[in-house]
Protein backbone atom coordinates (compact mmCIF):
# COMPACT_ATOMS: atom_id res chain seq x y z
CA UNK A 1 0.00 0.00 0.00
CA UNK A 2 2.80 2.46 1.23
CA UNK A 3 4.73 1.14 -1.99
CA UNK A 4 1.82 1.42 -4.11
CA UNK A 5 1.70 5.19 -3.20
CA UNK A 6 5.27 5.58 -3.45
CA UNK A 7 5.33 4.15 -7.00
CA UNK A 8 2.68 6.54 -8.14
CA UNK A 9 4.15 9.65 -7.31
CA UNK A 10 7.57 8.57 -8.37
CA UNK A 11 5.93 7.84 -11.73
CA UNK A 12 4.15 11.34 -11.62
CA UNK A 13 7.38 12.64 -11.21
CA UNK A 14 9.42 11.04 -13.99
CA UNK A 15 6.69 10.79 -16.55
CA UNK A 16 6.65 15.04 -16.02
CA UNK A 17 9.89 15.17 -17.07
CA UNK A 18 9.81 13.03 -20.21
CA UNK A 19 8.35 15.12 -23.57
CA UNK A 20 9.90 16.75 -26.04
CA UNK A 21 10.94 19.64 -24.14
CA UNK A 22 13.40 18.87 -21.20
CA UNK A 23 12.58 19.17 -18.33
CA UNK A 24 14.93 17.29 -15.53
CA UNK A 25 13.68 16.23 -11.91
CA UNK A 26 15.34 19.23 -10.22
CA UNK A 27 13.13 21.05 -12.40
CA UNK A 28 9.77 19.68 -11.81
CA UNK A 29 11.20 19.53 -7.69
CA UNK A 30 11.87 23.41 -8.02
CA UNK A 31 8.57 23.91 -9.95
CA UNK A 32 6.25 21.56 -7.50
CA UNK A 33 8.14 23.79 -4.60
CA UNK A 34 7.54 27.06 -5.91
CA UNK A 35 3.98 26.46 -6.39
CA UNK A 36 3.40 24.91 -2.70
CA UNK A 37 4.58 27.89 -1.32
CA UNK A 38 6.79 26.20 0.39
CA UNK A 39 9.94 27.57 -1.66
CA UNK A 40 11.08 30.55 -4.49
CA UNK A 41 13.47 29.14 -6.89
CA UNK A 42 13.83 30.93 -9.92
CA UNK A 43 13.01 28.36 -12.72
CA UNK A 44 12.53 29.56 -16.28
CA UNK A 45 9.26 30.57 -17.32
CA UNK A 46 8.77 28.26 -20.36
CA UNK A 47 10.14 25.13 -18.03
CA UNK A 48 7.33 26.66 -15.42
CA UNK A 49 4.56 26.22 -17.67
CA UNK A 50 5.25 23.13 -19.28
CA UNK A 51 5.63 21.45 -15.91
CA UNK A 52 2.42 22.89 -14.25
CA UNK A 53 0.29 23.90 -17.29
CA UNK A 54 0.84 21.05 -18.85
CA UNK A 55 2.20 17.69 -17.81
CA UNK A 56 1.84 17.89 -14.38
CA UNK A 57 -2.43 18.25 -14.74
CA UNK A 58 -2.31 16.14 -17.31
CA UNK A 59 -0.55 13.06 -15.39
CA UNK A 60 -2.93 13.71 -12.95
CA UNK A 61 -5.84 12.91 -14.78
CA UNK A 62 -3.81 10.18 -16.16
CA UNK A 63 -3.51 8.78 -12.14
CA UNK A 64 -7.21 9.53 -11.75
CA UNK A 65 -9.02 7.87 -14.84
CA UNK A 66 -6.55 4.76 -13.92
CA UNK A 67 -7.39 4.56 -10.42
CA UNK A 68 -11.24 5.43 -11.32
CA UNK A 69 -11.59 3.16 -14.18
CA UNK A 70 -9.47 0.25 -12.42
CA UNK A 71 -12.02 0.06 -9.59
CA UNK A 72 -15.13 0.53 -11.66
CA UNK A 73 -13.87 -2.50 -13.40
CA UNK A 74 -13.60 -4.27 -9.61
CA UNK A 75 -16.74 -3.66 -8.91
CA UNK A 76 -18.32 -4.75 -11.50
CA UNK A 77 -16.74 -7.74 -12.09
CA UNK A 78 -17.51 -8.83 -8.54
CA UNK A 79 -20.87 -7.32 -8.11
CA UNK A 80 -21.62 -8.69 -11.59
CA UNK A 81 -20.41 -12.01 -11.10
CA UNK A 82 -18.45 -12.00 -14.61
CA UNK A 83 -14.69 -11.80 -15.61
CA UNK A 84 -15.86 -9.79 -18.49
CA UNK A 85 -17.67 -6.89 -16.77
CA UNK A 86 -15.63 -3.79 -17.10
CA UNK A 87 -17.04 -0.15 -16.64
CA UNK A 88 -17.97 0.33 -19.75
CA UNK A 89 -20.22 -2.72 -19.17
CA UNK A 90 -23.45 -0.78 -18.87
CA UNK A 91 -23.31 1.54 -22.06
CA UNK A 92 -21.97 4.11 -20.68
CA UNK A 93 -19.01 4.84 -23.07
CA UNK A 94 -21.40 4.32 -26.19
CA UNK A 95 -24.18 7.02 -24.25
CA UNK A 96 -21.10 8.86 -24.02
CA UNK A 97 -20.31 8.99 -27.74
CA UNK A 98 -23.88 9.97 -28.45
CA UNK A 99 -24.12 12.42 -26.39
CA UNK A 100 -20.38 14.07 -27.84
CA UNK A 101 -21.74 13.35 -30.80
CA UNK A 102 -24.84 15.27 -30.40
CA UNK A 103 -23.45 18.49 -29.25
CA UNK A 104 -20.20 18.72 -31.61
CA UNK A 105 -21.89 17.60 -34.88
CA UNK A 106 -25.08 19.02 -34.08
CA UNK A 107 -24.20 21.76 -32.09
CA UNK A 108 -27.07 21.05 -29.47
CA UNK A 109 -26.26 22.93 -26.38
CA UNK A 110 -23.48 24.32 -28.30
CA UNK A 111 -20.19 25.78 -26.63
CA UNK A 112 -22.19 25.85 -23.00
CA UNK A 113 -22.24 22.20 -22.77
CA UNK A 114 -18.75 21.35 -25.11
CA UNK A 115 -18.05 17.62 -26.03
CA UNK A 116 -17.67 16.84 -22.47
CA UNK A 117 -20.92 18.23 -21.15
CA UNK A 118 -23.03 15.74 -24.08
CA UNK A 119 -21.03 12.66 -22.75
CA UNK A 120 -21.72 13.32 -19.39
CA UNK A 121 -25.70 13.70 -20.38
CA UNK A 122 -25.15 11.02 -22.91
CA UNK A 123 -23.72 8.47 -20.37
CA UNK A 124 -25.98 8.97 -17.78
CA UNK A 125 -29.12 8.80 -20.10
CA UNK A 126 -27.59 5.57 -21.15
CA UNK A 127 -26.99 4.15 -17.75
CA UNK A 128 -30.49 4.82 -17.19
CA UNK A 129 -31.74 2.89 -20.21
CA UNK A 130 -29.45 0.40 -18.80
CA UNK A 131 -31.10 -0.38 -15.47
CA UNK A 132 -35.16 0.06 -17.02
CA UNK A 133 -34.37 -2.40 -19.13
CA UNK A 134 -32.74 -4.72 -16.80
CA UNK A 135 -35.40 -4.23 -14.41
CA UNK A 136 -38.17 -4.62 -16.48
CA UNK A 137 -36.43 -8.30 -17.83
CA UNK A 138 -36.15 -9.18 -13.94
CA UNK A 139 -32.96 -7.58 -12.55
CA UNK A 140 -30.32 -10.35 -12.06
CA UNK A 141 -26.80 -10.48 -13.03
CA UNK A 142 -27.26 -11.84 -16.50
CA UNK A 143 -29.87 -9.04 -17.67
CA UNK A 144 -28.05 -6.27 -16.34
CA UNK A 145 -25.13 -7.16 -18.40
CA UNK A 146 -27.64 -8.11 -21.33
CA UNK A 147 -29.17 -4.56 -21.29
CA UNK A 148 -25.65 -3.31 -21.55
CA UNK A 149 -24.44 -5.19 -24.45
CA UNK A 150 -28.08 -4.11 -26.19
CA UNK A 151 -27.94 -0.45 -24.97
CA UNK A 152 -23.95 -0.24 -26.06
CA UNK A 153 -25.43 -1.31 -29.36
CA UNK A 154 -28.38 1.09 -29.86
CA UNK A 155 -26.08 4.02 -28.69
CA UNK A 156 -23.40 3.20 -31.22
CA UNK A 157 -25.56 2.65 -34.28
CA UNK A 158 -27.42 6.09 -33.16
CA UNK A 159 -23.50 7.88 -32.92
CA UNK A 160 -22.93 6.51 -36.80
CA UNK A 161 -26.32 7.62 -37.75
CA UNK A 162 -25.51 11.02 -36.54
CA UNK A 163 -22.02 10.81 -37.90
CA UNK A 164 -22.89 9.87 -41.07
CA UNK A 165 -25.85 11.93 -41.87
CA UNK A 166 -24.71 15.29 -40.39
CA UNK A 167 -20.97 15.47 -39.75
CA UNK A 168 -18.28 16.77 -42.33
CA UNK A 169 -15.19 14.83 -42.00
CA UNK A 170 -13.10 17.34 -39.29
CA UNK A 171 -15.82 17.23 -36.94
CA UNK A 172 -15.91 13.20 -37.64
CA UNK A 173 -12.19 13.22 -36.63
CA UNK A 174 -12.32 15.41 -33.87
CA UNK A 175 -15.17 13.17 -31.83
CA UNK A 176 -13.27 10.18 -32.79
CA UNK A 177 -10.16 11.22 -32.00
CA UNK A 178 -11.69 12.23 -28.63
CA UNK A 179 -13.77 9.20 -28.22
CA UNK A 180 -10.55 6.85 -28.53
CA UNK A 181 -9.33 8.30 -25.18
CA UNK A 182 -7.40 11.51 -25.17
CA UNK A 183 -6.01 13.59 -22.16
CA UNK A 184 -4.47 16.46 -24.71
CA UNK A 185 -4.85 19.82 -23.22
CA UNK A 186 -6.36 18.66 -19.29
CA UNK A 187 -6.31 21.75 -17.07
CA UNK A 188 -6.26 21.97 -13.49
CA UNK A 189 -10.39 22.10 -13.33
CA UNK A 190 -10.32 18.58 -14.70
CA UNK A 191 -7.71 17.51 -12.23
CA UNK A 192 -9.71 18.83 -8.86
CA UNK A 193 -12.98 16.80 -10.61
CA UNK A 194 -11.39 13.71 -11.54
CA UNK A 195 -9.84 13.39 -7.84
CA UNK A 196 -12.52 14.58 -6.22
CA UNK A 197 -15.11 11.80 -7.69
CA UNK A 198 -12.66 9.25 -7.75
CA UNK A 199 -11.70 10.25 -4.33
CA UNK A 200 -14.81 10.22 -2.80
CA UNK A 201 -15.69 7.09 -4.77
CA UNK A 202 -12.88 5.01 -3.92
CA UNK A 203 -13.82 5.98 -0.15
CA UNK A 204 -17.56 4.24 -0.86
CA UNK A 205 -16.60 1.07 -2.62
CA UNK A 206 -13.88 0.75 0.28
CA UNK A 207 -16.98 1.06 3.03
CA UNK A 208 -18.60 -1.55 1.00
CA UNK A 209 -15.47 -4.13 0.71
CA UNK A 210 -16.69 -6.81 2.53
CA UNK A 211 -20.22 -6.20 1.02
CA UNK A 212 -18.34 -7.20 -2.31
CA UNK A 213 -16.74 -10.15 -0.93
CA UNK A 214 -20.52 -11.49 0.37
CA UNK A 215 -21.27 -11.34 -3.50
CA UNK A 216 -18.53 -14.12 -4.77
CA UNK A 217 -21.15 -16.79 -4.08
CA UNK A 218 -23.82 -14.80 -5.45
CA UNK A 219 -26.88 -13.21 -4.79
CA UNK A 220 -28.26 -15.91 -2.35
CA UNK A 221 -25.70 -16.14 -0.29
CA UNK A 222 -25.10 -12.26 -0.02
CA UNK A 223 -28.95 -12.12 1.08
CA UNK A 224 -28.37 -14.57 3.90
CA UNK A 225 -25.26 -13.26 4.51
CA UNK A 226 -27.29 -10.02 5.49
CA UNK A 227 -26.91 -7.84 2.55
CA UNK A 228 -29.72 -6.14 0.98
CA UNK A 229 -29.03 -7.37 -2.18
CA UNK A 230 -30.95 -4.99 -4.60
CA UNK A 231 -30.18 -1.86 -2.71
CA UNK A 232 -26.71 -1.89 -2.34
CA UNK A 233 -26.11 -3.49 -5.53
CA UNK A 234 -27.92 -0.19 -7.36
CA UNK A 235 -25.81 2.31 -5.77
CA UNK A 236 -22.68 0.62 -6.40
CA UNK A 237 -24.04 0.64 -9.62
CA UNK A 238 -25.02 4.31 -9.51
CA UNK A 239 -21.09 5.33 -8.12
CA UNK A 240 -19.17 3.49 -10.70
CA UNK A 241 -21.67 5.32 -13.51
CA UNK A 242 -20.91 8.28 -11.89
CA UNK A 243 -17.30 7.67 -12.07
CA UNK A 244 -17.13 6.57 -15.30
CA UNK A 245 -19.36 9.27 -16.51
CA UNK A 246 -16.75 11.88 -15.36
CA UNK A 247 -13.60 10.54 -16.59
CA UNK A 248 -15.29 9.34 -20.31
CA UNK A 249 -16.55 13.47 -20.11
CA UNK A 250 -13.15 14.46 -19.42
CA UNK A 251 -10.83 11.71 -21.10
CA UNK A 252 -13.09 10.07 -23.55
CA UNK A 253 -14.22 6.35 -23.54
CA UNK A 254 -10.26 4.58 -22.28
CA UNK A 255 -10.74 1.07 -22.71
CA UNK A 256 -8.87 -1.90 -21.26
CA UNK A 257 -7.80 -0.22 -18.17
CA UNK A 258 -11.03 -1.24 -16.01
CA UNK A 259 -11.10 -4.84 -17.86
CA UNK A 260 -7.78 -6.20 -17.40
CA UNK A 261 -6.03 -4.35 -14.16
CA UNK A 262 -8.29 -5.67 -11.50
CA UNK A 263 -7.23 -9.07 -12.94
CA UNK A 264 -3.89 -8.27 -12.40
CA UNK A 265 -4.56 -6.82 -8.95
CA UNK A 266 -6.03 -10.11 -7.93
CA UNK A 267 -3.14 -12.04 -8.90
CA UNK A 268 -0.94 -10.06 -6.63
CA UNK A 269 -3.35 -9.50 -4.05
CA UNK A 270 -5.98 -12.51 -3.44
CA UNK A 271 -9.96 -11.46 -3.66
CA UNK A 272 -10.39 -9.74 -0.67
CA UNK A 273 -12.00 -6.15 -1.71
CA UNK A 274 -10.24 -4.50 1.13
CA UNK A 275 -6.74 -5.00 -0.44
CA UNK A 276 -8.40 -5.86 -3.64
CA UNK A 277 -9.67 -2.26 -4.13
CA UNK A 278 -7.03 0.37 -3.13
CA UNK A 279 -4.26 -2.33 -5.26
CA UNK A 280 -6.71 -1.98 -8.18
CA UNK A 281 -6.80 1.62 -7.87
CA UNK A 282 -3.13 2.12 -7.65
CA UNK A 283 -2.00 -0.16 -9.82
CA UNK A 284 -4.66 1.79 -12.39
CA UNK A 285 -2.94 4.65 -11.75
CA UNK A 286 0.35 4.08 -12.24
CA UNK A 287 -0.47 2.11 -15.16
CA UNK A 288 -2.14 4.92 -16.90
CA UNK A 289 0.45 7.14 -15.80
CA UNK A 290 3.24 5.42 -17.41
CA UNK A 291 1.07 4.51 -20.72
CA UNK A 292 0.02 8.24 -21.34
CA UNK A 293 4.08 9.16 -20.63
CA UNK A 294 4.81 6.67 -23.74
CA UNK A 295 1.69 7.54 -26.10
CA UNK A 296 2.87 11.24 -25.66
CA UNK A 297 6.66 10.84 -26.69
CA UNK A 298 6.47 7.67 -28.71
CA UNK A 299 5.13 9.38 -31.86
CA UNK A 300 5.86 13.00 -30.66
CA UNK A 301 4.58 15.30 -32.30
CA UNK A 302 2.10 13.27 -33.42
CA UNK A 303 0.08 12.40 -30.11
CA UNK A 304 -1.59 8.50 -29.60
CA UNK A 305 -4.53 8.36 -28.13
CA UNK A 306 -4.59 6.98 -25.01
CA UNK A 307 -7.00 4.51 -25.35
CA UNK A 308 -5.07 3.08 -27.86
CA UNK A 309 -1.62 3.05 -25.98
CA UNK A 310 -4.21 1.34 -23.16
CA UNK A 311 -4.59 -1.92 -25.65
CA UNK A 312 -0.75 -1.93 -26.95
CA UNK A 313 1.20 -1.86 -23.94
CA UNK A 314 -1.53 -3.55 -21.79
CA UNK A 315 -2.47 -6.64 -24.01
CA UNK A 316 1.34 -7.98 -23.79
CA UNK A 317 1.44 -7.47 -20.10
CA UNK A 318 -2.10 -9.02 -19.82
CA UNK A 319 -0.89 -12.35 -21.69
CA UNK A 320 2.29 -12.31 -19.41
CA UNK A 321 0.22 -12.64 -16.26
CA UNK A 322 -2.29 -15.15 -17.33
CA UNK A 323 0.68 -17.24 -18.64
CA UNK A 324 2.59 -16.74 -15.31
CA UNK A 325 -0.82 -17.19 -13.31
CA UNK A 326 -1.22 -20.83 -14.95
CA UNK A 327 2.41 -22.02 -13.84
CA UNK A 328 1.84 -21.19 -10.34
CA UNK A 329 -1.80 -23.09 -10.45
CA UNK B 1 -39.17 -18.85 20.78
CA UNK B 2 -37.21 -19.52 16.57
CA UNK B 3 -38.33 -19.55 13.57
CA UNK B 4 -41.52 -20.79 11.82
CA UNK B 5 -43.93 -20.60 9.42
CA UNK B 6 -47.66 -20.01 9.96
CA UNK B 7 -50.00 -21.01 6.79
CA UNK B 8 -48.01 -19.32 4.57
CA UNK B 9 -48.59 -18.79 0.86
CA UNK B 10 -46.40 -17.87 -1.55
CA UNK B 11 -47.85 -17.09 -5.32
CA UNK B 12 -45.28 -16.38 -8.11
CA UNK B 13 -46.42 -15.23 -10.83
CA UNK B 14 -49.92 -15.99 -10.72
CA UNK B 15 -48.27 -19.79 -9.56
CA UNK B 16 -48.94 -21.02 -6.38
CA UNK B 17 -45.86 -22.61 -4.86
CA UNK B 18 -46.22 -22.68 -1.37
CA UNK B 19 -49.98 -23.05 -0.62
CA UNK B 20 -50.85 -22.72 3.38
CA UNK B 21 -47.98 -24.56 4.99
CA UNK B 22 -46.84 -23.98 8.76
CA UNK B 23 -43.72 -25.37 10.41
CA UNK B 24 -43.19 -24.90 14.08
CA UNK B 25 -39.72 -26.78 14.54
CA UNK B 26 -38.64 -27.26 18.15
CA UNK B 27 -35.47 -26.01 19.07
CA UNK B 28 -32.35 -27.96 18.42
CA UNK B 29 -34.58 -30.53 15.95
CA UNK B 30 -33.70 -31.80 12.77
CA UNK B 31 -36.62 -31.37 10.10
CA UNK B 32 -37.02 -33.13 7.11
CA UNK B 33 -39.02 -31.07 4.23
CA UNK B 34 -39.26 -34.11 1.60
CA UNK B 35 -41.14 -33.96 -1.63
CA UNK B 36 -41.12 -34.73 -5.12
CA UNK B 37 -39.15 -31.87 -7.32
CA UNK B 38 -41.49 -28.28 -7.95
CA UNK B 39 -42.95 -29.74 -4.62
CA UNK B 40 -42.02 -26.39 -2.48
CA UNK B 41 -39.41 -27.50 -0.86
CA UNK B 42 -36.02 -24.72 -1.81
CA UNK B 43 -39.46 -22.29 -1.88
CA UNK B 44 -40.19 -22.67 1.54
CA UNK B 45 -36.68 -22.64 2.44
CA UNK B 46 -36.68 -18.96 0.67
CA UNK B 47 -39.78 -17.82 2.49
CA UNK B 48 -38.13 -19.10 6.00
CA UNK B 49 -34.86 -16.72 4.72
CA UNK B 50 -36.80 -14.09 4.28
CA UNK B 51 -35.57 -13.72 0.59
CA UNK B 52 -38.91 -13.62 -0.42
CA UNK B 53 -41.97 -12.66 1.39
CA UNK B 54 -44.93 -14.77 1.07
CA UNK B 55 -48.80 -13.37 -0.20
CA UNK B 56 -49.94 -14.71 2.75
CA UNK B 57 -49.47 -15.83 6.17
CA UNK B 58 -46.31 -14.87 8.21
CA UNK B 59 -42.85 -16.07 8.53
CA UNK B 60 -42.10 -15.02 12.57
CA UNK B 61 -38.33 -14.92 13.91
CA UNK B 62 -39.16 -14.91 18.15
CA UNK B 63 -42.52 -13.78 16.99
CA UNK B 64 -41.44 -10.52 14.98
CA UNK B 65 -42.60 -10.58 11.72
CA UNK B 66 -39.29 -11.46 9.57
CA UNK B 67 -40.49 -8.60 7.15
CA UNK B 68 -39.96 -6.36 9.76
CA UNK B 69 -36.69 -7.62 10.90
CA UNK B 70 -33.65 -6.80 9.29
CA UNK B 71 -31.50 -8.69 7.01
CA UNK B 72 -28.44 -8.38 9.06
CA UNK B 73 -30.21 -9.60 12.01
CA UNK B 74 -31.87 -12.29 10.43
CA UNK B 75 -28.52 -13.15 9.11
CA UNK B 76 -27.29 -13.40 12.72
CA UNK B 77 -29.90 -16.04 13.89
CA UNK B 78 -30.22 -18.01 9.95
CA UNK B 79 -27.45 -19.16 8.19
CA UNK B 80 -28.58 -21.02 4.87
CA UNK B 81 -26.87 -23.33 3.09
CA UNK B 82 -27.41 -23.53 -1.14
CA UNK B 83 -27.76 -26.15 -3.37
CA UNK B 84 -24.80 -24.82 -5.61
CA UNK B 85 -23.04 -22.03 -4.13
CA UNK B 86 -20.15 -21.98 -6.38
CA UNK B 87 -17.89 -19.17 -7.74
CA UNK B 88 -15.20 -18.32 -9.96
CA UNK B 89 -13.08 -16.04 -7.26
CA UNK B 90 -9.72 -17.48 -6.05
CA UNK B 91 -10.70 -17.81 -2.43
CA UNK B 92 -8.86 -19.76 -0.08
CA UNK B 93 -11.23 -22.33 2.62
CA UNK B 94 -10.41 -20.27 4.94
CA UNK B 95 -11.81 -16.44 3.36
CA UNK B 96 -15.16 -18.55 2.33
CA UNK B 97 -15.55 -19.39 6.10
CA UNK B 98 -14.65 -15.48 7.31
CA UNK B 99 -17.53 -14.63 5.07
CA UNK B 100 -20.07 -16.01 7.73
CA UNK B 101 -18.75 -13.02 9.54
CA UNK B 102 -20.02 -10.44 7.60
CA UNK B 103 -23.22 -10.41 9.80
CA UNK B 104 -21.67 -9.81 12.64
CA UNK B 105 -20.15 -6.41 11.66
CA UNK B 106 -20.36 -3.51 13.19
CA UNK B 107 -20.83 0.31 11.01
CA UNK B 108 -16.86 0.12 11.68
CA UNK B 109 -15.65 -3.12 11.03
CA UNK B 110 -15.78 -6.69 12.85
CA UNK B 111 -13.88 -7.84 16.44
CA UNK B 112 -11.29 -9.35 15.24
CA UNK B 113 -10.87 -11.76 18.19
CA UNK B 114 -14.38 -13.16 17.97
CA UNK B 115 -13.87 -13.71 14.16
CA UNK B 116 -11.12 -15.75 14.58
CA UNK B 117 -12.28 -17.48 17.14
CA UNK B 118 -15.61 -18.11 15.40
CA UNK B 119 -13.85 -18.98 11.74
CA UNK B 120 -10.98 -21.43 13.62
CA UNK B 121 -14.10 -23.05 15.64
CA UNK B 122 -16.61 -23.59 12.67
CA UNK B 123 -13.20 -24.89 10.01
CA UNK B 124 -12.43 -27.27 13.80
CA UNK B 125 -16.50 -28.41 13.65
CA UNK B 126 -16.48 -29.42 9.91
CA UNK B 127 -12.84 -30.78 10.42
CA UNK B 128 -11.29 -28.74 8.04
CA UNK B 129 -8.57 -26.94 10.20
CA UNK B 130 -5.56 -28.88 7.77
CA UNK B 131 -7.71 -27.77 4.82
CA UNK B 132 -8.04 -23.92 5.96
CA UNK B 133 -5.63 -22.45 3.51
CA UNK B 134 -6.41 -24.53 0.50
CA UNK B 135 -8.06 -22.99 -2.75
CA UNK B 136 -11.79 -23.21 -3.12
CA UNK B 137 -11.55 -24.98 -6.89
CA UNK B 138 -9.38 -27.24 -6.25
CA UNK B 139 -11.95 -28.87 -3.76
CA UNK B 140 -13.86 -31.91 -4.09
CA UNK B 141 -17.90 -31.50 -4.01
CA UNK B 142 -18.41 -33.17 -0.51
CA UNK B 143 -15.69 -30.42 0.61
CA UNK B 144 -17.04 -27.86 -0.63
CA UNK B 145 -20.34 -28.53 0.91
CA UNK B 146 -18.90 -28.73 3.74
CA UNK B 147 -16.93 -25.06 3.84
CA UNK B 148 -20.45 -24.12 3.03
CA UNK B 149 -21.40 -25.72 6.50
CA UNK B 150 -18.81 -24.25 8.01
CA UNK B 151 -19.25 -20.70 6.62
CA UNK B 152 -22.67 -21.31 7.99
CA UNK B 153 -21.71 -22.08 10.91
CA UNK B 154 -19.43 -19.05 11.51
CA UNK B 155 -22.22 -17.23 11.11
CA UNK B 156 -22.76 -18.52 14.43
CA UNK B 157 -26.76 -19.24 13.75
CA UNK B 158 -29.40 -20.31 16.06
CA UNK B 159 -31.10 -22.42 12.77
CA UNK B 160 -29.79 -23.65 9.92
CA UNK B 161 -31.50 -24.10 6.64
CA UNK B 162 -30.13 -26.53 3.82
CA UNK B 163 -31.38 -27.35 0.33
CA UNK B 164 -30.33 -30.34 -1.01
CA UNK B 165 -27.06 -30.65 0.62
CA UNK B 166 -26.42 -33.91 -0.16
CA UNK B 167 -26.50 -33.69 -3.90
CA UNK B 168 -23.69 -34.97 -5.83
CA UNK B 169 -21.81 -36.26 -3.22
CA UNK B 170 -21.20 -39.94 -2.81
CA UNK B 171 -22.70 -42.35 -0.17
CA UNK B 172 -19.98 -41.60 2.60
CA UNK B 173 -19.88 -38.29 2.43
CA UNK B 174 -23.59 -37.89 2.15
CA UNK B 175 -23.86 -39.70 5.67
CA UNK B 176 -21.08 -37.27 7.04
CA UNK B 177 -22.49 -34.54 5.86
CA UNK B 178 -25.71 -35.08 7.66
CA UNK B 179 -24.34 -36.63 10.79
CA UNK B 180 -22.07 -33.34 11.10
CA UNK B 181 -25.22 -31.25 10.82
CA UNK B 182 -27.29 -33.51 13.06
CA UNK B 183 -24.34 -32.85 15.51
CA UNK B 184 -24.84 -29.33 15.47
CA UNK B 185 -26.31 -27.60 18.43
CA UNK B 186 -28.94 -25.83 16.20
CA UNK B 187 -32.19 -26.07 14.98
CA UNK B 188 -32.02 -27.29 11.29
CA UNK B 189 -34.61 -27.71 8.18
CA UNK B 190 -33.13 -29.93 5.45
CA UNK B 191 -35.04 -30.47 2.10
CA UNK B 192 -34.17 -33.86 1.01
CA UNK B 193 -34.60 -36.49 -1.77
CA UNK B 194 -33.55 -39.71 -0.66
CA UNK B 195 -35.99 -41.24 1.99
CA UNK B 196 -33.97 -43.27 3.75
CA UNK B 197 -31.55 -40.23 4.98
CA UNK B 198 -34.38 -38.09 5.70
CA UNK B 199 -35.67 -41.51 7.84
CA UNK B 200 -32.19 -41.91 9.33
CA UNK B 201 -31.28 -38.14 10.33
CA UNK B 202 -34.13 -36.22 10.95
CA UNK B 203 -36.40 -36.18 14.52
CA UNK B 204 -39.33 -34.77 12.32
CA UNK B 205 -40.26 -34.80 8.84
CA UNK B 206 -42.76 -32.61 6.81
CA UNK B 207 -43.85 -33.69 3.18
CA UNK B 208 -44.96 -31.47 0.53
CA UNK B 209 -46.47 -32.01 -2.33
CA UNK B 210 -47.94 -29.44 -5.21
CA UNK B 211 -46.76 -26.17 -2.37
CA UNK B 212 -49.26 -28.55 0.37
CA UNK B 213 -48.37 -30.04 3.33
CA UNK B 214 -49.51 -33.96 2.82
CA UNK B 215 -48.39 -35.25 6.38
CA UNK B 216 -45.78 -34.26 9.06
CA UNK B 217 -44.00 -36.11 12.05
CA UNK B 218 -41.37 -38.76 13.08
CA UNK B 219 -40.34 -40.27 10.02
CA UNK B 220 -42.07 -43.64 11.44
CA UNK B 221 -45.45 -42.15 11.33
CA UNK B 222 -45.37 -40.47 8.27
CA UNK B 223 -42.79 -42.68 5.36
CA UNK B 224 -45.99 -45.52 5.02
CA UNK B 225 -46.11 -47.48 2.22
CA UNK B 226 -49.16 -45.54 1.69
CA UNK B 227 -47.71 -42.01 1.58
CA UNK B 228 -45.15 -43.30 -0.91
CA UNK B 229 -46.88 -44.41 -3.14
CA UNK B 230 -49.31 -41.08 -3.17
CA UNK B 231 -46.63 -38.87 -3.15
CA UNK B 232 -43.98 -39.71 -5.45
CA UNK B 233 -46.38 -42.17 -7.37
CA UNK B 234 -43.67 -44.97 -6.30
CA UNK B 235 -44.22 -48.13 -4.82
CA UNK B 236 -42.32 -49.10 -1.77
CA UNK B 237 -41.91 -51.30 1.11
CA UNK B 238 -41.60 -49.92 4.47
CA UNK B 239 -39.06 -52.15 6.89
CA UNK B 240 -38.61 -51.42 10.43
CA UNK B 241 -35.74 -52.31 12.12
CA UNK B 242 -36.86 -52.90 15.58
CA UNK B 243 -33.14 -53.56 17.26
CA UNK B 244 -32.10 -50.29 15.57
CA UNK B 245 -35.34 -48.80 15.49
CA UNK B 246 -34.85 -46.98 11.96
CA UNK B 247 -36.90 -47.17 9.23
CA UNK B 248 -35.35 -48.68 5.66
CA UNK B 249 -37.36 -47.91 2.62
CA UNK B 250 -36.91 -50.06 -0.65
CA UNK B 251 -38.40 -48.76 -3.70
CA UNK B 252 -39.96 -50.91 -6.64
CA UNK B 253 -39.78 -50.47 -10.27
CA UNK B 254 -43.05 -50.69 -12.51
CA UNK B 255 -46.26 -48.69 -11.77
CA UNK B 256 -48.54 -48.66 -8.85
CA UNK B 257 -51.22 -51.06 -9.66
CA UNK B 258 -54.54 -49.46 -10.25
CA UNK B 259 -56.93 -49.84 -6.71
CA UNK B 260 -59.59 -52.00 -7.31
CA UNK B 261 -62.95 -50.77 -5.97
Amino acid sequence: MGGGILALALSILVAVTLGPADVSLVNVRDVLLNHLGLADIPVRLSKNAIVWEERLPRALVAAACGAGLGLCGVIMQSLLRNPLADPFVLGISSGASTGAVIVGVLGVGGAALGLSGGAFIGSLVAFGLVLLLARLSGGNNDRIILAGVASTQLFSALTSFFIFAFADSDETRGVMFWLLGSLEGVRWDDVTLCAVVVFCGTAVCLHFAYVLDAFSFGDDVAASLGISVAKVRLLLLVVTAIITATLVSVAGAIGFVGLVLPHAARFLVGPRHSRLIPATALMGAVFMVWVDAVSRVAFAPTPLPVGVGTALVGVPAFIVILSRRRRTQ
Amino acid sequence: MTLRADSVTWNRGGALVVDGVTVTPEQGETVGLLGPNGSGKSSLLRLLNGVVRPTAGVVTLDGDDLAAVRRKEIARAVAVVSQHADTDVDITVRDVVRLGRIPHRGTFGGNPTADDAAVAAALAHTGLTSKADRLWHRLSGGEKQRVQIARALAQEPRELLLDEPTNHLDIHHQLELLALVTRLPVTSVIALHDLNLAAMFCDTVIVLKEGRVVAGGTPAEVLTAELIAQVYNVRAEVLIDQAKGRLSILFEPGPIPVPTH
